[in-house]
């Protein structure tokens, strides 16, 4: 594994090291804007799911990828931003999308340094069930509170009563559905596009590397003079609150937010599509997301064991591809240029 | 009083079920250093099978001839057939694992999980399973003016009689050296000559059957549904967290506190019921982080 790791930052070392991954990116950014008036709108609704999940990915891998905490309660968070868009959408009447996000992420942030806080005393087996035990405690509120959070019935966010960019885009009138799912996809790839900048950003940043640090040595890393359990927990609310935007953006495709996306099988797929990507690599898990949604998309459709036939891509992924998609791929890539020169 | 005394005796019903949980997935940590997230499943299985077993025609033809003693003879039926998926759960999919970081242990088992899950589903289908038959056969005891099932009492002793049992062949037999040894240093008792893969079979289907066991004999009581090992999961966490990961005492205390605040929680704070174990479990965690009886 550590070989595998340091032939990898080798190879990004070698090239240009900002334009060509930028360049790259803006391609992948231009196909991606261009899909919607080729394929079908469920297509695109498809892909909006996707993005959504990748965002959380992302934020997932900080604590997993780069800092070397696996959590096991990243539902919690989803689930913050989730209700309390919910909650604003049904009791404060907000209609403007941004007001929800703001609010959304507040909560989230609020949940994620209260429970971090706890967390990041622990590492290894000890934090995962911390968290996993933390997040049920906010499903079994979610879950028995039903005059305010509406039980296993969840609540409902209309998508047409929604307006994104401060009112400038509404959905009013006929045909609102297909209208929305067409804006919203690109609000979503906007904010796909920002999140992963930003995570970019963060993880090539000195605070980045003092958390790979930190996963590779905690000791060395104290050592050095970084406060370990310090940065261990502005990862971990970072995390969460890209994890918390993911759930904001989520409720108003879904529609509605029940207590299920705060259950723990929901944070078991958050690890699951990580590590289908890859969690040693920046793009693993945004490719993992997408991947995973489509692959959970079509097993639900084509079988009613669809369950089982996930359990034994992960337990084949675990035993065989552990790198997930993308660490495979760049192993295979790293192979092949290394035989061809 | 009355209430009391039957409140009292729920709680230890729903300890000795948790603690036959909790210790295989205790003994299964203590051992290997596995968490093992598919352990709940493997308690539903157990549910299942033995629902299965003591519902179908051979529990009719075993109740028609031996009555009671039949089934009750049938029950740890689904118990076995764990133990015997855990021997073959053990060298198949964990033992490639052992030396890559935990995460992948955890990784694994939530793959098992899903799989046992529609297993389940695909063998039992989604219509609830019970195995009853047991507990109307058993009658019911006064106690004060109430009337309570004799099975539930049934279970408490098999609880008890369980943790005995374990007590004894972890620290009175020789397997149970072995088995100490391995869990100590798996390296040196490698080096003294134990076979160390064979303790690992041995110690996760021992671990599995106590789930199965579980199941087994809560069937009786509560029908088998699908999402039940999912829940008990999560209990079961919370009694190993509080009483410590691999410890057995810590396992039974652990045990006794959940069922007592959840039996006191679903009588006077039923919204905030499963919180409070949740907040008591990460108050363990926080101020304890090796529970109870936890080694460091």
């Amino acid at each position: 594994m550590s070989l595998a790791v340091a032939k990898k930052g080798a190879i990004t070392s070698i090239g240009p090291s900002a334009w060509r991954p930028a360049v790259v990116a803006i391609a992948i950014l231009l196909v991606l804007a261009a899909l919607p008036s080729l394929v079908d709108p469920y297509q695109t609704v498809l892909l909006t799911y996707g993005l959504i999940m990748a965002i959380a990915a992302l934020g997932f891998n900080l604590l997993l990828g780069y800092t070397g905490l696996l959590s096991f309660g990243h539902s919690a968070y989803f689930g913050a931003g989730a209700y309390t868009v919910a909650f604003i959408v049904r009791d404060l009447g907000a209609q403007s999308m941004e007001l929800c996000i703001v609010g959304g992420l507040l909560g989230a942030l609020l949940i994620s340094a209260l429970f971090g806080f706890v967390c990041v005393r622990h590492t290894r087996i000890f934090f995962g069930i911390l968290t996993l035990a933390l997040s049920q405690v906010l499903w079994s509120l979610a879950f028995k509170f039903f005059w305010v959070t509406g039980g296993t019935d969840g609540i409902r966010v209309a998508s047409a009563k929604l307006t994104l960019l401060g009112g400038f885009v509404n959905f009013a009138g006929p045909g609102s559905f297909q209208r929305f799912v067409f804006a919203y996809y690109y609000y979503v790839l906007g904010l796909f596009a920002l999140a992963t900048v930003i995570m970019w950003v963060i993880v090539h940043s000195p605070f980045g590397k003092a958390l790979q640090a930190i996963r590779d040595n905690e000791t060395r890393a104290s050592f050095v003079g970084i406060s370990v359990r310090r940065y261990r927990w502005i990862a971990f609310v970072i995390s969460g609150a890209f994890t918390g935007l993911a759930g904001v953006l989520w409720v108003p495709l879904n529609g509605l937010t029940t207590p299920d996306i705060l259950y723990w099988p929901f944070s078991g797929e958050i690890v699951f599509m990580t590590v289908l990507g890859g969690f040693r690599t920046f793009t693993g898990p945004i490719v993992g997301a997408v991947m995973f949604n489509y692959l959970k998309t079509y097993a639900v459709a084509s079988t009613e064991y669809w369950q089982l036939l996930l359990g034994v891509v992960l337990v084949v992924l675990v035993l065989a591809l552990p790198s997930g998609i993308v660490g495979t791929a760049a192993r295979l890539a790293a192979r092949f240029t290394r035989g061809t020169s | 009083m009355t209430i009391f005394i039957i409140q009292l005796l729920n709680s230890f019903f729903y300890a000795a079920v948790l603690f036959l949980i909790a210790a295989g997935l205790s003994l299964i940590y203590g051992v290997m250093r596995i968490v093992n997230l598919a352990h709940g499943s493997l308690y539903a299985l157990g549910a299942y099978v033995s629902a299965w077993v003591v519902g179908g025609t051979v529990g009719h033809a075993a109740s028609g001839t031996l009555g009671l003693a039949g089934l009750l003879l049938l029950l740890p039926v689904g118990a076995v057939a764990v133990a015997v998926v855990g021997a073959v759960i053990e060298p198949t999919l964990l033992r490639p694992l052992y030396r890559r970081p935990e995460e992948y242990h955890l990784l694994i088992t939530f793959g098992l999980l899903m799989i046992l899950e529609d297993a389940m589903k695909f063998l039992f289908g989604g219509t609830p399973l019970t195995a009853g038959s047991i507990m109307d056969h058993m009658g019911s005891i006064p106690i004060g003016r109430l009337l309570y099932p004799t099975y539930n009492l049934f279970v408490i002793a098999i609880g008890l009689i369980a943790a005995l049992g374990l007590w004894w062949i972890i620290y009175r037999t020789k397997f149970g050296v072995i088995l100490r040894a391995t869990s100590q240093d798996r390296r040196m008792a490698a080096a003294l000559g134990l076979n160390v893969s064979r303790v690992y079979v041995q110690a996760f289907a021992i671990g599995c059957f106590m789930a199965g066991l579980g199941g087994a004999v809560v069937v009786p009581a509560q029908a088998a549904v699908l999402g039940m090992g999912i829940e008990a999961l999560i209990l079961a966490f919370v009694v190993v967290v509080i009483g410590g990961l691999g410890s057995l005492e810590g396992a039974l205390v652990g045990a006794l506190i959940v069922g007592l605040v959840r039996t006191a929680g679903i009588q006077f704070f039923p919204e905030i019921e499963l919180a409070v174990l949740y907040l008591i479990a990460m108050a363990v965690l926080l101020i304890r982080p090796t529970g109870l009886f936890g080694r460091a």
